[in-house]
């Protein structure tokens, strides 16, 4: 063999190894959600196949005793909220910092990059008293009030976007007599699309996957969203492998759809949201 | 802002019969001063409520014996920070990131090989590149759940390990020091994707004239590596480093859903959390997460002076 040849044979072990390590562990609990409570503790091993490969039993407890179904219901209220939210307050001061000069205006830059270093987690000792002074806390909107407010990347995300719209569609739509929120709404906001289409999915996958925030902020078992409600589980489920694993697969399953769907766009978004 | 009013009365002189609008009436020229205020006071609102009014108030807890809850509280100057630095178990945890840094170094070196090797021309490449990502984008407590089955007793790992004839009863998360390596373990599983597609982004913009070039010159892949890609990469690796550092002090979804901070992996934000709101030791809490915080802007203050960034444009 030539030392070419021994190359590619050691890419192609070390990539299907990580393909092993990154699928194993998931196709294990997808098996796992499958059996039976029986097989369980007949000491099934874990890398056997179910019984029934069409047992869904699990699935059932999943959504009707684990509550996976109000908790969907609530992340999809929150992540419209939070994403609309998002869409608009980072289109608007995109477009004030990226078309205007005023006075301050490199304070107000200023606040927004020094806020895009602090770290969420580290603060929320102190937000916690704001979001309950303001009578949020147990309620929907803290989680919305938080991802709405603490975004900093998406407002980088559509500066850059606002930058590469000329500026001659303002001035002429300004000759029409257009003023700056005509301008905002007709011209800008359609052409930000793309960043839009950004936004919304790095946002949506984040708001989705999020657990710190609602597990900080809403801890009533009625308001659980996928994340805290799938953690509940871990009491009364504590020794039934299937139904956690049931919960695990529900849960990971609309992101697998999304990713297979929307492939290019998340790369490009994350990309963008790591680098800013 | 006086200065373009100015240049805009002057040019508009000479024009004045043409039907172009005459300088604007002063309350026209307020609303024009207005309008990106008015863009911005919701976006300014919460940045401030959010971000800056917790961060001042974080500083004045930090200096008071607050439970959280009680109207009362006392000043109790310095108190707090001297307890965090000299009772050893709240500084422990520091170590705990000890473990999380040297799994971010075996991250990045991963992720640099997988990004290399994929940039080159390798067959099911879309599909290794879906595979290695993927897990950045499930939900923590959902790999939380996969990776307890996982180190459990007879869970996955045991029955790999079974297949290659090794029996073993070894308590994955029963000793600090094997509790800690398998959730750093975990946490390279689900963040190596990241850093992956970062650095394969960065590589594959590097114009590809210059690997033909380098190879008419007689450069092997390492050569092609260290010489071409290294450098191209650069920018987006002292990225990794940052985001790497201040995700190790800041850890806390993988160890909190998997062990609660049991057997010796408590990290720092699990202490704090627990500080503030199982203990209800706000004061103290608040002098923990400053001290993070201004770790956390050490660590990016250091890289950007060691590595001046000119990517960072927002004006």
């Amino acid at each position: 063999m030539t030392r070419r040849a021994v190359a590619r044979t050691f890419v192609y072990a070390s990539l299907i190894l990580a393909t092993l390590v990154v699928l194993l562990p998931l196709g294990v609990v997808f098996l796992t959600s499958l059996k039976t409570d029986k097989e369980m503790t007949g000491g099934s091993g874990a890398l056997t196949f179910p019984d029934d490969p069409l047992n869904f039993h699990n699935y059932v407890t999943a959504f009707q005793d684990g509550r996976m179904l109000s908790a969907f219901g609530h992340t999809a209220f929150i992540l419209v909220f939070a994403i609309a939210g998002t869409v608009l307050i980072g289109s608007m001061t995109a477009y004030a910092i990226d078309r205007f000069t005023f006075r301050f205006k490199k304070l107000v830059v200023a606040l927004f990059l020094l806020a895009a270093l602090v770290p969420g987690v580290t603060t929320q000792v102190a937000t916690f008293q704001i979001v309950n002074g303001f009578g949020m806390f147990d309620t929907l909107w803290a989680p919305i009030a938080l991802y709405m407010g603490t975004d900093i990347v998406s407002i980088y995300i559509f500066l850059q976007f606002v930058r590469s719209i000329p500026v001659s569609l303002d001035e002429s739509a300004r000759l029409d007599g257009a003023n700056a929120f005509t301008i905002y709404r007709k011209i800008i906001f359609p052409l930000l699309k793309p960043a839009i289409a950004t936004v919304v999915i790095v946002k949506g996958i984040t708001v989705y996957n999020d657990f710190y925030i609602p597990f900080l902020y809403m801890p009533s078992q009625d308001l659980g969203v996928i994340s805290t409600s799938l953690f509940r589980f871990k009491g009364p489920y504590g020794a039934h492998w299937e139904t956690i694993s049931a919960g695990a697969i529900v849960v990971i399953l609309p992101t697998l759809i999304v990713f297979l769907a929307l492939q290019r766009y998340i790369y490009n978004g994350f990309t963008k949201g790591a680098t800013r | 802002m006086t200065d373009t009013t100015a240049r805009v009365s002057v040019t508009k002189e000479p024009v004045r019969d043409t039907p172009v609008p005459a300088p604007a009436p002063r309350r026209a020229r307020m609303w024009r001063h207005l309008t990106p205020w008015i863009f911005l006071v919701a976006p300014l609102a919460l940045l401030i409520t959010f971000t800056y009014a917790p961060i001042v108030n974080m500083i004045a807890y930090s200096f008071t014996d607050w439970d959280g809850v009680s109207p009362e509280l006392h000043y109790t100057g310095l108190e707090n920070y001297t307890e965090l630095f000299t009772r050893s178990e709240l500084f422990e945890v520091f170590f705990v990131s000890g473990y999380y840094l040297v799994a971010s170094a075996i991250q990045i070196v991963a992720a640099l090989y997988f990004a290399t090797i994929l940039s080159f021309n390798v067959r099911f490449r879309n599909f290794f590149k879906g595979v290695l990502f993927f897990p950045y984008l499930i939900n923590g407590v959902a790999i939380g759940f996969v990776f307890l089955y996982f180190f459990q007793d007879g869970g996955t790992l045991d029955s790999v390990l079974a297949l290659f004839g090794y029996h073993s009863d070894h308590a994955w998360l029963g000793t600090p020091f094997s509790a800690n390596s398998s959730l750093a373990a975990v946490s390279i599983w689900r963040y190596l994707g990241l850093n992956f597609v970062l650095f394969l982004g960065a590589i594959q913009s590097i114009p590809g004239e210059l690997y033909e070039a380098a190879e008419l010159d007689g450069a092997n892949r390492w050569h092609q590596f260290r010489h071409i890609i290294a450098p191209g990469i650069k920018p987006v690796l002292t990225l990794t480093v940052i985001l790497s550092v201040s995700g190790s002090l800041s850890s806390f979804e993988i160890p909190y859903i998997m062990t609660g901070g049991a057997t010796g992996t408590e990290t720092f934000v699990i202490q704090t959390v627990k500080l503030a709101f199982q203990f209800n030791k706000t004061g103290l809490a608040s002098a923990a997460a400053l001290v993070l915080l201004l770790l956390i802007l050490l660590v990016t203050w250091l890289q950007r002076r060691l590595v001046p960034d000119d990517k960072v444009d927002l004006v």
